[in-house]
């Protein structure tokens, strides 16, 4: 894999914070490798739609990369139900399916972005930077008032 | 079965192959059959559901399962690894997933069910409805064969065909 800058977090500098959640564990690890080679960290997993948001609720990750097709809850249902409680969650759709419609629900229910399958760590990359901006920006304002 | 249906899964398994095993394919063996499908390595199905119903298997032959498994997570794992037959329902997923999108954008509407490992020797017999398409993927790593066996559901064509005129 390239070499990435690593992406942090803009207030502490610490590693970005990640929860992956797909119904395949060669899906999550292949994720996960991506993510370590951006400079973020892993702190959780979930296989479906429920776990994800019990997994929220206990890590408050920065980032989530969401699957959409999976057992029990789906990822779009499962990124509304987390939007609905934590408004500023950076929810990323990772999935197969991308067709309009799909892209379109995942965003009006608060997704931030979408990436199809198979996943290029370049596109993932700059998609992960475009959705931490809002943390470079908050870091920059915070900055300029203190 | 009509080839706007099968097309697009030929050309997505032809992208995500290429891409996941890092090696030029080759399209052989292309055959309608009607007997029950006999598993060749590790399988996964996929289910649809919606205007166009069925299944469609993928069974990659160990070699390619364990070089597509092997590439993707950057190591070098053993046939007997268990990621190996996850890859290869995370390789169904993604060429049925693209596929779906492409369908799904020219007016088709329809739910992908999540890949279930496909371990019985032999799948059910298919129908003068739904008779199987089958194709084999030649690439350097191995063979992946692909039986498609998808129909329209018969309401949905009989609304679209009545809109139509």
């Amino acid at each position: 894999m390239e070499k990435f800058a690593p992406v942090k977090r803009s207030g502490d500098g610490q590693p970005v914070r990640y929860l992956i959640v797909d119904d395949s564990v060669f899906a999550r690890k292949n994720l996960a490798q991506m993510v370590e080679a951006f400079g973020g960290q892993v702190i959780g997993e979930a296989a479906d739609g429920v776990s994800a948001i019990t997994e929220y609720d206990r890590l408050n990750p920065d980032i989530v990369l969401m699957d959409i097709t999976m057992p029990q809850m789906e990822g779009i249902e499962a990124a509304e139900k987390i939007v609905r409680e934590h408004p500023s969650a950076r929810i990323v759709m990772v999935s197969s399916v991308g067709y309009q419609e799909n892209i379109v629900a995942a965003l009006q229910r608060g997704a931030r972005h979408f990436v199809q399958k198979p996943v290029k760590a370049e596109v993932l990359y700059e998609v992960i930077k475009y959705v931490m901006r809002d943390d470079q920006a908050a870091a920059h304002s915070a900055g300029a008032g203190a | 079965m009509r080839m706007e249906l099968i097309q697009p899964f030929i050309n997505s398994a032809d992208a995500v192959l290429a891409q996941g095993l890092a090696s030029p394919i080759v399209i052989e063996n292309l055959a309608m059959e009607e007997e029950a499908y006999r598993r060749k390595g590790l399988a996964a199905e996929v289910c649809l559901t919606g205007d166009i119903e069925g299944r469609i298997i993928f069974d990659a032959d160990q070699k390619a399962a364990t070089a597509f498994a092997s590439h993707l997570s950057g190591t070098e794992l053993s046939d007997t690894h268990e990621l190996v037959r996850e890859a290869v329902c995370e390789l169904a997923n993604q060429i049925i997933g693209n596929a779906v999108t492409v369908l799904n954008d020219q007016g088709f509407h329809f739910r992908v069910h999540p890949p279930t490992f496909h371990t019985s020797e032999q799948g059910s017999k298919t129908s003068e409805d739904t008779e199987a398409l089958v194709m084999c993927f030649n690439t350097e790593r191995g063979n992946v064969f692909m039986n498609v066996a998808l129909r329209y559901q018969r309401r949905r064509a009989l609304e679209r065909t009545v809109a139509a005129g």
